[in-house]
């Protein structure tokens, strides 16, 4: 056990009252005290699974999942920070509490897949390989920025890289990513596709619509729900008549998994399965990938809808303080690396802010391109 | 040069160019075993497959928006609504990911697809299955609109929709499928997107009409003549972006302009229309320009009240007549 | 069969008029073209003349009573007709043309009526095919008792470029809409040359010289970008006519003489020194043709005779009637010209050409004993020229302090089309012609 991890001691074996898992309780019955000892008794729990999943994994790679995570960490609250300083416009989604997501399903893939996220794809888009600079400078909106300013924290984008988009409609990248899944069908070119969406858009038709054409038209598209409980402010369950959402695969036939999101080798694991099976196979699957998210839905989130108590209960399980632990425990890494890792991050993220403090806003005359790939006479569809 | 009708012509269109393009296939609600609900599609499938020729489920916004992801990793899908009406279902991945795509992503990922199918207009199929859906479309930048109204149209136009590189809707007209006419043979024919077309000159009115309008303008324009009246016809064919240019030097000639439509007048493509002659033609006007809208009411099933619904040839004489200054 | 009057349209901003005297009664014969009564219009009395024979049947409108333009004021027919039907539609403030052309200010020769002028092709052809005719009820409902000008976009902008006045012109759209081819029309009709009551008179070529009556020739010539902007500019800043003033001073002795020496060898010729500045002006406006303009939006129109306005104060306002080519005209013809039209207008009796389309005008307020003052230009003319009184004052020649006698002018001038150095040139020519009038016959 190390101090770098803020949780508090553990006494494994004690108090054994409860035997429902945290992130197994919902969220209407989060208690109002929490039971640290309790907390702390599953936390290390969980962290001995983890560490059992270290198996075929080096240190490059263990340390290079906690370093992705950790960028995502500081990316994000420094974005919270320039937000609040008046620096980036519109709405900014936090991915805060959600980083093994993205983190551990997109290490299960290769540079030639495509990810396809909602409006919450910060993360998503640095797990991808895609620069700070280009995605500080996009919330910033500013010419350098990876959509050039036109997108957007919403609407991140890089082609080459395979990142295919930031979608701002609730689950309207599901049926997008079923597309790309399918053009790889099509062509028979070997990606996959990784679609990120909230739990919230599996009450949309397009989750439904796009499940029942993947799995009848055997499209190599893995479906990642993350469910980080709260559909903006309406906890799941206020939302969802069946919660179990691994389950809906049923509906489809689909392959589906339930999997513990604040661990990222498990995400890692259960993706690699889901992975094979679309590479093998050309068979999609559901993965649930239950979560948290510490921060609000947005930076004008009031949090009048959960308790203090219920966040610090997931701030319990974070997955980076996991993830160190582990890491610490098995001495892949000392305190002293971990620092290092630390301070190269921050540097990286300043970096990035003033890549994009000091970029220049896009030209003017940029609100009109990219209207049309093929434009037809452009002046008719200037200003008049 | 052969004589075919529309069904044939967008047919041959959608047959050339899915073997020139290996990229290119069709998707939609019975296009595969049925022939196409409307015969499009007809012995595509036999000819191409199941790879090229796909039956969907009924699942408009699913499939729209499989085809714009598709689109955005470099195929090509024609998308076919068994009418435009069940595309009210799809225009959540119509207009925020198909128009805006290439916009948000900074010109990264252009989708280059083509929604096609019936509209305007049927036959005594009430209000749910019988309107005119274009003005919707026009609206969203990064779309473009295409509304043929003769075969060699049908045929020109749509092979040039499926090479653009950005996402078309293009309406055919239910009630004109079996309309004929003379199409070119030559597989490299193809009718630019964006180009008007004068079906008829004349001096005295200009009439603008699109699709179904085409041979019915067409029509009063031969009644007029008895009358002394000499109309010129124009035919937009593509909505958006619309050739603008061609209708306002029609207007400067002959200073009356009657705008032609079987959409609801209000917010329709030719209010739009009419405000570009009134911005760019306006000391030309000598009289004021005069739409013939279909009825503002949902499309009634009976067969008289229907009749009344959609502009024909005497209402679009009447106005003819009163742009003229001659009732 | 019976016969409307209407209240005629006699000036070109008259919107409704007063009957000054009827000159027929009730039940007296009338023939076409006889005088039917003289009315009071905003600018002067005039003659308004029967358009049919028969005899005045009934009078709707009394003396001292007004109507606006179009309505009925009375009706002509034959004795025992019966009009009750027409007198039925007397509040109805309009007529339709086919029943009433709009009576025209010139006596000799009212304008041809729409069915004699030569239709054009299009309406030949509707016509051929039995289609339409001009002229249908909806007309008469919207009477263009308002003075508005209902007219298409396309005939505001040809009767613009061809200088029509829209408001001698009746429409044959829907309500009166002036349209194309009633511009058509109006444009091949013949024209009653000198009486005539435009504004903007017919094109000459350069060179051709104009009736030495008639209004002045003009060329036009586009705006110049430059000219338009600077147009547009002031007019932002000044309202529609953005003027500027200059101010100079005359030394007027020499006129003064010469005035006395020409009334000396005959004295009915009665020249004033306003006279002698009429003729100054029109020698400097040939010399300085810029300033001999207008702005006309799209054009500068440059005017080959000096038409030169002249206000005259009137009884309850003021009238500027003009002289027409005084550039060619001789002192004593402008002095008799000058007397005569004062005395109409103080009268009355001027007709609505002789007191528009000047090219330059005059105020001289001298006689009041004002020294200096500003004139507002009156649009189209590109400049106006404010005379002040002529006094003894002591002014220093040859360094020395004599007395001469002084007079200041101010000329006021459309910055749309007269530049400061382009007036001040002009009053400069000006000033050196008033100080050595001989220089008019040089």
């Amino acid at each position: 056990m190390s101090k770098q991890t803020a949780a508090p001691p553990s006494r494994a074996g004690a108090e054994e009252q409860s035997s429902t898992s945290v992130i197994d309780a919902p969220a209407q019955d989060a208690p109002a005290d929490v039971d640290k000892k309790q907390l702390a008794r599953e936390r290390d729990e969980v962290k001995e699974r983890q560490k059992d999943r270290f198996t075929g994994l080096n240190k490059e790679q263990l340390i290079g999942l906690y370093r992705q995570m950790l960028l995502i960490r500081r990316f994000e609250e420094k974005s919270a920070e320039v937000y609040v300083a008046g620096k980036i416009g519109g709405f900014c989604h936090l991915y805060i509490g959600q980083e093994a997501v993205a983190v551990g399903a997109i290490s299960a893939i290769n540079k030639e897949d495509f990810v396809f996220a909602s409006y919450r794809e910060h993360g998503h888009a640095l797990a991808k390989g895609m620069s700070a600079r280009a995605i500080m400078a996009e919330l910033f909106g500013k010419a350098t920025g990876c959509s050039k300013g036109k997108g957007g924290s919403m609407h991140m984008f890089d082609k080459d890289l395979g990142f295919l988009g930031g979608h701002a409609i609730v689950g309207g990248q599901i049926p997008l990513a079923t597309g790309a899944a399918f053009a790889s069908m099509y062509r028979n070119s070997g990606e996959v596709t990784l679609c990120f969406f909230g739990e919230a858009a599996v009450n949309q038709g397009a989750f439904h619509e796009s499940l029942n054409m993947a799995q009848l038209w055997k499209l190599p598209c893995i479906y990642i729900c993350e469910n980080n409980q709260y559909g903006m402010g309406t906890s799941l369950a206020r939302a969802m008549s069946l919660r179990d959402i691994a389950q809906k695969g049923c509906a489809y036939e689909m392959a589906s998994e339930f999997v513990d999101g604040m661990d990222v080798l498990a995400v890692r694991e259960a993706t690699m399965r889901a992975v094979q099976r679309a590479r093998k196979e050309s068979l999609p699957t559901l993965l649930e990938v239950r979560t948290y998210r510490f921060m609000g839905h947005s930076m004008s989130d009031p949090g009048n809808y959960r308790t203090r108590a219920e966040i610090e209960k997931y701030q319990e399980r974070d997955p980076i303080k996991l993830f160190s632990a582990s890491l610490l425990e098995e001495k892949i890494v000392d305190e002293k690396a971990l620092e290092e890792i630390d301070k190269q991050i921050h540097e990286e993220v300043e970096d990035a802010l003033r890549f994009a403090d000091e970029s220049p806003l896009p030209d003017a005359a940029e609100l009109y391109t990219e209207v049309y790939a093929n434009p037809i006479d452009p002046s008719r569809n200037r200003d008049r | 040069m052969p004589t075919i009708t529309i069904r044939e012509a967008l047919n041959q269109a959608i047959r050339e160019e899915i073997a020139r393009d290996e990229s290119v296939f069709i998707m939609g609600e019975e296009v595969a075993a049925y022939d196409g609900a409307y015969k499009v599609t007809k012995g595509l499938l036999n000819e191409f497959g199941p790879k090229r020729v796909i039956d969907t489920p009924i699942t408009e916004l699913g499939f729209a928006g499989l085809g714009v992801g598709a689109a955005m990793v470099g195929l090509r899908p024609i998308v076919e609504f068994m009418t435009f009406n069940f595309s009210i279902l799809a225009t959540d991945q119509i207009i925020n990911s198909a128009a805006k795509m290439l916009y948000m992503s900074g010109g990264q990922f252009k989708i280059p697809i083509v929604f096609r199918g019936p509209g305007g207009s049927a036959f005594q199929v009430s209000s749910q299955h019988s309107q005119a859906m274009e003005s919707w479309y026009a609206y969203f930048p990064g779309l473009k609109v295409v509304m043929p109204s003769t075969p060699a149209d049908a045929k020109g136009l749509l092979k040039s929709a499926i090479r653009d590189d950005d996402p078309v809707i293009f309406i055919e007209q239910e009630r004109m499928y079996g309309n004929k006419g003379e199409v070119p043979e030559d597989p490299d024919f193809t009718i630019p997107l964006g180009v008007a077309d004068i079906k008829r000159e004349g001096t005295d009115v200009t009439i603008v009409a699109r699709s179904l309008m085409v041979p019915v303008a067409l029509k009063a324009a031969e009644q007029l003549e008895q009358q002394g009246v000499s109309c010129e016809v124009i035919d937009p064919r593509t909505i958006r972006p619309l050739d603008i240019d061609t209708i306002v030097e029609s207007v400067k000639k002959t200073n009356r302009v009657v705008l032609a439509e079987e959409s609801h007048p209000i917010c329709g493509v030719n209010a739009e229309i009419s405000t570009q002659i009134m911005e760019r033609a306006f000391d030309y006007l000598d009289a004021p320009v005069k739409r013939v809208s279909g009825a503002d009411v949902p499309m009634p099933y009976a067969k008289n009240l229907e009749n009344l619904a959609v502009p024909d040839v005497e209402k679009i004489v009447a106005a003819v007549r009163e742009v003229a200054y001659l009732d | 069969m019976a016969t409307k009057v209407i209240m005629p349209k006699l000036s070109p901003t008259m919107e409704e008029g007063q009957i000054a005297r009827w000159l027929k009664k009730e039940g007296d014969k009338v023939a076409m073209g006889e005088p039917l009564a003289e009315i009071d219009t905003d600018k002067a009395t005039m003659e308004m003349q029967a358009l049919a024979n028969g005899v005045l049947r009934k009078i709707l409108i009394g003396e001292g009573e007004s109507a606006p333009l179009g309505q009925l004021i009375a009706v002509i027919g034959e004795p025992n007709e019966d009009i009750a039907s027409l007198l039925s539609e007397a509040p109805a403030a309009a007529t339709a043309k086919k029943e009433e052309p709009p009576a025209a200010p010139e006596k000799e020769e009212p304008p041809p009526a729409p069915a004699q002028q030569p239709a054009p092709p299009q309406q030949a052809q509707a016509a051929a095919a039995g289609a339409g005719t001009v002229g249908n009820g909806r007309q008469a409902a919207a009477a263009p008792s308002t003075g508005r000008v209902i007219v298409s976009p396309l005939a505001a902008r040809m009767a613009a470029e061809s200088g029509l006045d829209l408001r001698s012109i009746q429409g044959s759209g829907p309500g009166g809409r002036i349209v194309k081819k009633d511009i058509e029309a109006a444009m091949s009709a013949p024209k009653p040359a000198p009486a005539a009551p435009q504004r903007y008179p017919r094109p000459v070529e350069p060179g051709q010289s104009a009736p030495a009556f008639g209004a002045s020739a003009y060329r036009d010539e586009p705006a110049s970008q430059i000219r338009q902007t600077i147009a547009k500019r002031l007019v932002t800043s000044l309202g529609p006519v953005p003027h500027f003033f200059l101010t100079t001073d005359i030394e007027m002795d020499r006129a003064a003489e010469m005035r006395k020496g020409i009334n000396a060898l005959d004295p009915d010729l009665k020249i004033s020194v306003n006279d002698i500045i009429i003729k100054v002006t029109a020698a400097a406006l040939i010399q300085h043709p810029e300033v001999n303009a207008s702005f006309q939006d799209r054009f500068v129109r440059y005017y080959e005779h000096a038409d030169i306005g002249v206000a005259v104060a009137i009884e309850d306002g003021l009238i500027t009637p003009v002289v027409r080519a005084a550039n060619q005209k001789s002192l004593s013809q402008i002095a008799a010209e000058v007397r005569e039209l004062a005395e109409r207008a103080r009268s009355k009796k001027l007709k609505p050409e002789e007191y528009t389309g000047a090219t330059f005008s005059i105020s001289n307020l001298g006689m009041f004993g004002i020294d200096e003052f500003t004139a507002v230009i009156n649009p189209p003319e590109g400049a106006i020229l404010a005379v002040g009184a002529m006094t003894s004052k002591p002014v220093v020649r040859d360094n020395e302090i004599v007395v001469r006698q002084m007079m200041r002018v101010t000329m006021s001038c459309d910055h749309r089309v007269i530049d400061g150095a382009t007036g001040a040139k002009f009053l400069q020519t000006f000033k050196k012609i008033l100080e050595n009038p001989l220089y008019l016959v040089v």
